[in-house]
C-alpha cells in the first residue's frame, strides 16, 4: 500500500468516497422502492413485480459499491481502514464514531442481505422480522455518511442528504396515508397469526 | 350469540340390538384392542364415517395416519369434542352420559397405531368432569381450549394443543401426516370414537344391525317441544325424529339439518333418513310458523361471517358481504339484484380460504334457495309470507 | 401433475402473481388472486398447465409472502 503513488493513492481516495455516496443514493432507492412494494405498489412498464426487482437489484447493487467501498478505503493509505474495521465498529483510527456507525451499517447489511437470499429457507416470518431492520441500516448509513465522509461539509453532499431523506419520508407518509392502507379498494384487513 | 337451550341428557331408547347403543351405560371390561389390520377391517365393513360433520371415511383416515406414522414418528390420536356449532350438543351429552366409550375409541385407535398419545381437546361449553374422572384412570390427557365455531376444525385443534392460536392451518400440510409436535395425528370426533369402540366390542354386524347414530334437535317457537340430544337408528325417517322429539312435521316450516354449515330443507322433503349425506353432525333444527326462514338464513350468515377465523382474504372480505346482502334480502325491500349479488358474492368465497368455513356458509345459503325459493322470491318482491316474524336467536350479535 | 397450491393463511393479495400467470390468475374484487375458470366446489388447487411450469416457479419465487407453492401429484 505504501508503493502507491500519490495520484493512485487520490484516485482511491474519490473512489472510496464515490462508492459511498453511489451506494447511499441506491439504498435510497431500495428503500423507497421496498416502501412501495410492500404496499403493492406497480411501477408504470414494470408492474408489481417489476418494482420488486428494482427493490432487489438496487439492493445489491448498493451492497456491491459497499464492498468496492470498503476494498477501496482498505487500500488507500490515508484512510487507514483494516480489516477489523469492515466488521468490528468503533476502534478505528480516523473518526472513530462515525466510521464506527459505517460498520454497524455493514454488519446489518450482512445479516440483511443473507436472510433476503435465503427468505425462502428462512420464512416469511423470520425474512421479515431481518428485513425490518433496513429502517436502522438507513439512517446509520446516512449519519455515517454526513459525520465521516470528507465531503459532508459541502453543499452537495447536504443537498443531496435532504434529497434522499426527503425521498424516504415522502415515501413511509404516502404509505401510512389510508387510501393507500386500502390500496384505493374497500378491504377488511387480516389478521395475520402465523 | 344466545345457543338452544338443550338438555343433553334427554337420550331417546334406541329400538335395535342389546348393547349397541351409544348414550347408554358402558359396559363392564375393557374393549378389546385390535391390531391395525383387523382394526381396519372391520371398521371398514361397519361403513364408519366421521360425524363431526365432514363423513370421511374413517378407515381411510386411521389407514392415511398409519401410513405416515410408519415413515416418520409416532403417530397421537385425538378426540376432537369441541362442540363448535352452536346446534349441537351430542359430545357433551357422549361425555357427560358414557365418557368410557370414547376414551374406549381413543384406547382402540392408539392401539392399533402403535402409540400411547392420546388426548382429547374439549370445547369450553361441554361439562368434562364426568370424563377427566375416567381419563385420568387411562393416563388419556383432556385438554379444554378455547372456542369459536372454526377451533373445531381439525388443523385449528392441533394448533391449539401445540400452544398455537386456535386457527385452521394451511391444508398443504395435512395433520396425518405432521400435526402435533410435527407428528403424524389423527384427529376424530368424539362420536366417531364412540362407534370404534361400539365395533370393537360388538362386530360390524351387530353395529350395522343396530346403527346407532346421535342427533341433536332443537327448535324456533314452540316447534319442537322436547329438544335435545336423541339417539336413533340411521335410517329413520327426519318426520320421525321430529315428531319423537315433539314436533309436527305438517306444520312447521323450514328445517336446517347438518348445522350452520348445513342444509335447509322444505316441509316435503322431510321423509329423508337420517344418515343421509346431509346429516352431517346431526343437527335437526326446525323453525316454527312464525320465523322467517330468510332472517334466519341471514342471521345465520352474520354469525358465520364473526366467526371467520380473519386469516384469509376472501372470507373475511367476502362473508360480512354475503352477510350484508342477505340481511338487506330479510329486509324485503324489493330489489331484484339481491339475488344476483348473493350468487356473486357466494362464488368468490366458495372454495378460497384454508378450511371450508367460507363453502359451509355458502352451501346453507344456496340451499335456501331450493328448500323455500317461493319465499325468497316473495322477498324480492319487496313482501315477507311469514306473519309476525320474530328474528332468530343467532341475530342476536346483530 | 404438478399443482399450484396457495396458502390463504399467508396470502396478503400482493398481486405479482396475477401479474406473471395471467392465463391462469386474475385478482377479485378485494385484490386476492382468483383462479381462472373455475366453478364453485372446485378443488382448491389448480393444476399447472403444460409448459408453464417455469413460469409459475418463478411467480412463486416472487411471492412476497411465499404464499405460492407447487405440489407434485395428485391430491
Amino acid at each position: 500500500m505504501s508503493g502507491l503513488t500519490p495520484l493512485s493513492a487520490e484516485a482511491m481516495w474519490a473512489l472510496g468516497r464515490g462508492t459511498g455516496v453511489a451506494a447511499l443514493v441506491l439504498f435510497t432507492v431500495a428503500v423507497v422502492l421496498g416502501i412501495g412494494t410492500r404496499a403493492g405498489a406497480t411501477l408504470p412498464g414494470l408492474g408489481r413485480v417489476g418494482a420488486s426487482d428494482l427493490h432487489r437489484t438496487a439492493s445489491l447493487t448498493a451492497t456491491g459499491l459497499v464492498v468496492l467501498h470498503l476494498t477501496t478505503l482498505t487500500l488507500d493509505p490515508y484512510a487507514q481502514l483494516t480489516l477489523l474495521d469492515w466488521l468490528v465498529p468503533f476502534f478505528g483510527e480516523y473518526r472513530p464514531l462515525w466510521q464506527g456507525l459505517g460498520t454497524v451499517a455493514v454488519d446489518l447489511l450482512v445479516v440483511i442481505v443473507a436472510v433476503s437470499l435465503l427468505r425462502h429457507r428462512v420464512g416469511p416470518r423470520v425474512f421479515r422480522g431481518v428485513h425490518l431492520l433496513t429502517y436502522l441500516l438507513w439512517p446509520v448509513a446516512l449519519a455515517h455518511g454526513l459525520g465521516n465522509g470528507t465531503d459532508a461539509g459541502h453543499a452537495w453532499f447536504v443537498a443531496l442528504a435532504v434529497a434522499c431523506t426527503a425521498a424516504v419520508v415522502l415515501a413511509l407518509l404516502w404509505r401510512l396515508s389510508p387510501a393507500v392502507d386500502q390500496r384505493g379498494r374497500q378491504r377488511v384487513p387480516r389478521k395475520v397469526l402465523a | 350469540m344466545t345457543a338452544p337451550t338443550l338438555d343433553p341428557a334427554t337420550p331417546s331408547a334406541t329400538t335395535t340390538g342389546t348393547g349397541v347403543r351409544l348414550l347408554g351405560a358402558t359396559p363392564d371390561g375393557p374393549v378389546p384392542l385390535l391390531d391395525l389390520a383387523a382394526l381396519l377391517a372391520v371398521v371398514e365393513q361397519a361403513g364408519l364415517t366421521g360425524r363431526g360433520g365432514a363423513g370421511f371415511p374413517t378407515a381411510r383416515k386411521v389407514r392415511a395416519v398409519a401410513a405416515a406414522a410408519g415413515r416418520r414418528r409416532r403417530p397421537v390420536v385425538v378426540g376432537n369434542a369441541m362442540e363448535g356449532e352452536p346446534l349441537s350438543r351430542k359430545d357433551a351429552a357422549l361425555l357427560g352420559l358414557a365418557p368410557g366409550l370414547v376414551l374406549d375409541g381413543l384406547d382402540v385407535v392408539a392401539h392399533a397405531l402403535g402409540t400411547r398419545d392420546r388426548l382429547l381437546a374439549v370445547g369450553p361449553e361441554v361439562d368434562d368432569r364426568a370424563v377427566r374422572a375416567a381419563a385420568s384412570a387411562r393416563s388419556i390427557a383432556v385438554r379444554r381450549l378455547p372456542g369459536g365455531f372454526v377451533a373445531g376444525q381439525e388443523s385449528a385443534v392441533v394448533a391449539a394443543l401445540g400452544g398455537r392460536p386456535g386457527v385452521p392451518r394451511d391444508p398443504a400440510v395435512r395433520v396425518g401426516e405432521r400435526g402435533l409436535d410435527g407428528r403424524p395425528t389423527l384427529v376424530l370426533n368424539a362420536e366417531t370414537l364412540a362407534h370404534v369402540a361400539l365395533v370393537a366390542r360388538h362386530g360390524a354386524a351387530a353395529y350395522r344391525a343396530a346403527a346407532p347414530q346421535l342427533l341433536t334437535i332443537s327448535g324456533t317457537g314452540g316447534a319442537i317441544r322436547h329438544p335435545g340430544v336423541l339417539e336413533v337408528p340411521r335410517g329413520t325417517p327426519l318426520v320421525e325424529v321430529i315428531r319423537r322429539a315433539g314436533g309436527d312435521p305438517t306444520t312447521c316450516g323450514p328445517v336446517l339439518l347438518g348445522g350452520y354449515h348445513g342444509t335447509w330443507l322444505a316441509p316435503s322433503q322431510l321423509g329423508i333418513p337420517v344418515g343421509d349425506p346431509r346429516t352431517g353432525a346431526g343437527v335437526v333444527h326446525v323453525l316454527d310458523a312464525t320465523t322467517c326462514p330468510v332472517r334466519a338464513t341471514a342471521d345465520i350468515a352474520r354469525w358465520l361471517a364473526d366467526q371467520s377465523a380473519r386469516q384469509c382474504g376472501p372470507c373475511v372480505n367476502g362473508l360480512p358481504h354475503l352477510a350484508a346482502t342477505l340481511g338487506h334480502l330479510a329486509d324485503a325491500h324489493p330489489d331484484p339484484r339481491l339475488e344476483a349479488e348473493v350468487a356473486r358474492v357466494a362464488a368468490l368465497v366458495d372454495g378460497r380460504g384454508a378450511c371450508a368455513h367460507p363453502d359451509g356458509t355458502v352451501r346453507m345459503v344456496r340451499s335456501a334457495w331450493s328448500a323455500f325459493g317461493d319465499h325468497v322470491r316473495a322477498h324480492l318482491a319487496g313482501h315477507c309470507p311469514t306473519p309476525t316474524s320474530t328474528p332468530h336467536p343467532s341475530g342476536a350479535t346483530r | 401433475m404438478t399443482r399450484l397450491h396457495l396458502d390463504w393463511t399467508r396470502c396478503d393479495g400482493h398481486g405479482g402473481c396475477a401479474e406473471l400467470l395471467p392465463d391462469l390468475l386474475t385478482l377479485d374484487p378485494w385484490g386476492y388472486p382468483l383462479l381462472r375458470g373455475t366453478g364453485p366446489g372446485a378443488d382448491r388447487d389448480a393444476e399447472v398447465p403444460r409448459g408453464t411450469e417455469s413460469a409459475v416457479r418463478h411467480a412463486a419465487r416472487a411471492c412476497p409472502r411465499a404464499a405460492l407453492r407447487l405440489l407434485d401429484g395428485t391430491a
